[in-house]
């Protein structure tokens, strides 16, 4: 600590660093934002900035509970007073909504003064919340174990190898030191014992990959809000996954009376007439199994989106094939968007499975994909509890 | 020279032009401080102020504008007898000589504006006790008991009043005026006025109950009335609102102060002799303080322009101001006075000149669609939106009107509505706050879309009711 005297004034500079009240308050606050997460996730994760951010790794939501509530005027209702260049007249835009202008340097942007809080989370935060509460179907332990990689790492070094395999860097340093410590620090000469070879070890990775077949009914029936639940479902499911695999494949196959493999973009935007045949797109998925994805090779999640309206006449044939993909799959999820528990035809007779694999949940309002997701990914264990 | 040692010399001059001019200011104590320092004692408002969440929110936000270069504190002045004043030790020569000439003039605007005649000087003791006694209790009735009360207490710790003569004395003594009538605004009325004739002379509780006039002290009516806090309560209670009371002020004097400090920086700085660089430095980091808004006032500028046309118009006064005695060359004199006498309301309603407002362009703004447009450019307009946006600090005013609603205890308040409406949702979530304080029904009469509403939240529910 340094001070200086003076009559009227002190300089002092202080050892400040066992001041960290900020620091602990800050923590609090923190963790009120992980409780508020954690009681908000079905609202959250159907939020519609998180499914549409396309990786960005930190969006802004309203956390209501940590707002600091005040009694407060309207800001958009209240008059307010700014300032011009000299030349503003009665009419001009001075900010709109919405379109908030980079802050350049250190003033502000446009935007009239909002103290708005929104918490700003990441989307790593939520989802260490969220995957907690998630598990693998824990059903068969399948190949899983079997598909096995081979591979060799370099991962040590030593004093003898092949010469092939030599370090030059390492050698040059440890012939430097060595003739830094008899006097004269250069490299030459290099002797035998500074000689030094990589060497390797032959490690056996279990390689784990799974595929998600994501089938969604595209007819004219599904709306917006359906294709929404679908997204927001997808959006989560795949992320899980990857938490879980090494490698995590989509195929998305999208269908009404005809089933094809589309690209995502065409899988959510897109939409067509005319009526559905739900097993098409089953069909489809065992061909694309056949063909690109040995069950002896991948982890099989077939899920499949619909508002339920199947022509009646096929929903034997999807017995059937839902029955057939199981087999290949650790799971089947049936996911039917039903806002107003219309009576589905599909619904009614997948009722009658009773195989473990085969999960199903009726979606009504954006929080069901939460408990969706919950309802797909828990243990066996806990569905017998 | 160290830099310690310039810093000094720096400091010992700035002083001595100051003392020439005739700032007049408490001993100084200048704080050299890291970064998170400065940041946690701009979030708390205070070094030594009790812990609660929405001060670690303020602070992470703070410190992340500034990591990211959006924004930066250089100076932070505490008003206090010594004046504490902290400088960011990131600091250059020349940025710490203008926070220097810069914080002067803020203590020796603290010493004598009026309305800081009884503000606490002591108040950075004051608020470590508050901190010790807040802690102590999360000791004894638990972290999350003691937060809860905390965030009730917060959402609503600027309902006190703060009128400079009436908080000193308990007002006890002064009777209702029977003569003077008041306004009165509901059906119920006529059932608060025979309460209030029935109990007279009134007898202490009964009469504390119900208030004789509308009782701005929210606060304070709370912790004298409630029924449901315990000791612990009621004493957090009176300390925050005695921090409220020593924040008020500088809320009051806002574009005041910053004015009068920007000015004194600028006349200060001339004073010195500065190289071309600092010169430079100088002037890039002083337009950065005056920056203009499109969307805002930056009270730097108004205040500092207000100050400006005050010295220029009494140094060179025109006939009618000769006519009315001023004198040629007062124009300082006269800044001084106003410095001591005024608070924003009467700085603009009596120095913000027809003239300054079309020099400055100054306009009135709405919300009209999605754009925010300008709405107004008459003078006393713009003069009147300013004052309406400083009145009771900005904050709506809100009196609480009977104590004893429907003869059950129920807390009625109103809200003095003058054209701006509040933030409904805002003000459902704060509702149960005050519930849990009062630990009865609490209304809240205001105007929605010129109808008048009466909100009332009974322990689960916010109902609405349209009069």
């Amino acid at each position: 600590m340094q001070e200086e005297q003076s009559e009227s004034f002190v300089v002092s500079q202080e050892n400040w660093s066992l001041h960290r009240k900020g620091y602990q308050d800050q923590k609090r606050h923190l963790d009120k934002v992980k409780k508020a997460i954690h009681n908000n996730l079905p609202e959250l994760i159907s939020e519609e900035s998180i499914v549409m951010s396309d990786g960005k790794d930190v969006i802004k939501i309203p956390i209501r509970s940590l707002d600091e509530y005040k009694i407060r005027y309207n800001h958009n209702k209240s008059k307010h007073v700014g300032q011009g260049g000299g030349d503003s007249q009665v009419g001009d835009i001075v900010a709109s909504d919405g379109s908030q202008s980079a802050g350049k340097g250190k003033q502000a942007g446009d935007q009239p003064g909002q103290d708005y809080y929104e918490a700003e989370v990441s989307i790593a935060e939520i989802e260490e919340t969220l995957f907690k509460e998630l598990e693998l179907p824990d059903l068969e332990k399948r190949e899983q174990a079997e598909i096995t990689e081979e591979d060799i790492q370099f991962n040590d070094i030593r004093k003898k190898g092949l010469i092939g395999n030599i370090d030059k860097k390492r050698t040059i340093i440890a012939a430097f030191k060595r003739n830094a410590m008899e006097g004269n620090a250069e490299i030459m000469p290099i002797y035998n014992d500074d000689l030094r070879f990589k060497t390797w070890d032959e490690v056996v990775k279990p390689q784990s990959k799974a595929v998600v077949l994501m089938m969604m009914d595209t007819s004219a029936s599904m709306g917006t809000f359906e294709k929404y639940m679908a997204r927001s479902f997808y959006f989560w499911m795949t992320k899980f996954l990857r938490t879980k695999y090494e490698k995590v494949d989509i195929e998305f196959i999208a269908h009404h009376t005809i089933a094809k493999v589309v690209s995502e973009v065409d899988f959510f935007s897109k939409g067509e007439s005319g009526g559905t045949i739900c097993s098409t797109a089953y069909e489809k998925a065992l061909e694309l199994i056949s063909k690109k994805y040995s069950p002896s090779r991948y982890n099989i999640y077939p899920f499949h989106f619909s508002d339920g309206e199947n022509m009646s006449s096929d929903n034997g044939k999807c017995m059937s094939l839902v029955e057939e993909l199981m087999e290949v799959s650790n799971m089947f999820g049936y996911g039917e968007v039903n806002a107003h528990s219309r009576y589905s035809t599909l619904m009614n007779t997948y009722q009658k499975i009773e195989d473990p694999k085969f999960r199903h949940y009726v979606l009504k309002e954006n929080k069901d994909v939460y408990y969706a997701l919950k309802k797909f990914f828990h243990k066996r264990l806990e569905e017998s509890v | 020279m160290t830099e310690h040692r310039t810093l000094q010399y720096a400091a010992e001059e700035i002083t001595e032009i100051a003392k020439g001019f005739g700032l007049d200011f408490y001993p100084m104590r200048y704080e050299i401080c890291p970064a998170d320092i400065i940041y946690t004692f701009g979030a708390y408002g205070m070094p030594t102020r009790f812990s609660h969440w929405s001060f670690g929110k303020q602070f992470h936000k703070m410190k992340l504008q500034y990591d990211l270069g959006l924004s930066q504190i250089y100076e932070l002045v505490i008003n206090s007898n010594p004046c504490y004043a902290f400088l960011l030790e990131s600091n250059t020569l020349i940025q710490n000589k203008l926070i220097i000439a810069h914080v002067l003039a803020h203590c020796d605007f603290f010493k004598n504006n009026s309305r800081f005649a009884n503000t606490r000087r002591d108040m950075v003791e004051s608020m470590t006790a508050t901190a010790e006694r807040i802690a102590e209790y999360e000791m004894l009735y638990g972290n999350e008991e003691v937060e809860r009360f905390l965030d009730s207490v917060l959402a609503i710790q600027e309902h006190i009043d703060p009128s400079l003569v009436r908080w000193r004395h308990g007002n006890e003594e002064v009777e209702p005026e029977e003569d003077t009538p008041i306004v009165r605004k509901t059906v119920y009325d006529d059932l608060w006025e025979i309460d209030h004739k029935k109990l007279r002379p009134p007898t202490e509780t009964k009469w504390k109950k119900t208030p004789a006039s509308p009782e701005k002290d929210l606060l304070l009516f709370i912790l004298e009335n409630s029924r449901e806090l315990e000791e612990w309560q009621r004493d957090i209670l009176t300390m925050i609102r005695e921090e409220m009371l020593y924040f008020w002020p500088q809320m009051e004097t806002k574009i005041m102060n910053e004015g009068w400090a920007t000015y004194w920086h600028q006349r200060i700085l001339r004073e010195m002799e500065l190289t071309t660089d600092e010169t430079i430095e100088f002037a890039k980091l002083n337009a950065n303080v005056i920056q203009p808004s499109r969307t805002s006032i930056n009270p730097y500028y108004l205040g500092l322009k207000i100050f400006e046309d005050i010295e220029q118009r009494y140094n060179h006064p025109n006939e009618e101001m000769l006519e009315l005695g001023v004198k040629p060359g007062s124009g300082r004199e006269k800044m001084f006075e106003v410095r001591e006498m005024d608070s924003d309301i009467s700085f603009i309603r009596n120095y913000l000149t027809k003239e300054l407002v079309q020099k400055e362009d100054l306009y009135v703004f709405e919300k009209k669609g999605s754009h925010y447009k300008i709405s107004d450019k008459e003078y006393h307009n713009v003069q009147d939106r300013l004052i309406a946006q400083r009145v009771n600090g900005g904050f709506p005013y809100i009196v609480v009107h009977d104590g004893d609603y429907v003869r059950n205890g129920e807390l009625y308040l109103v809200h003095k509505y003058e054209d701006t409406e509040l933030d409904v949702p805002y003000l459902e979530n704060v509702l149960p706050h005050i519930h849990q304080l009062w630990g009865r029904i609490v209304h809240l009469e205001t105007y929605v879309d010129n109808k008048q509403v009466v909100f009332s939240y009974d322990g689960k529910k916010v109902h609405r009711r349209f009069a």
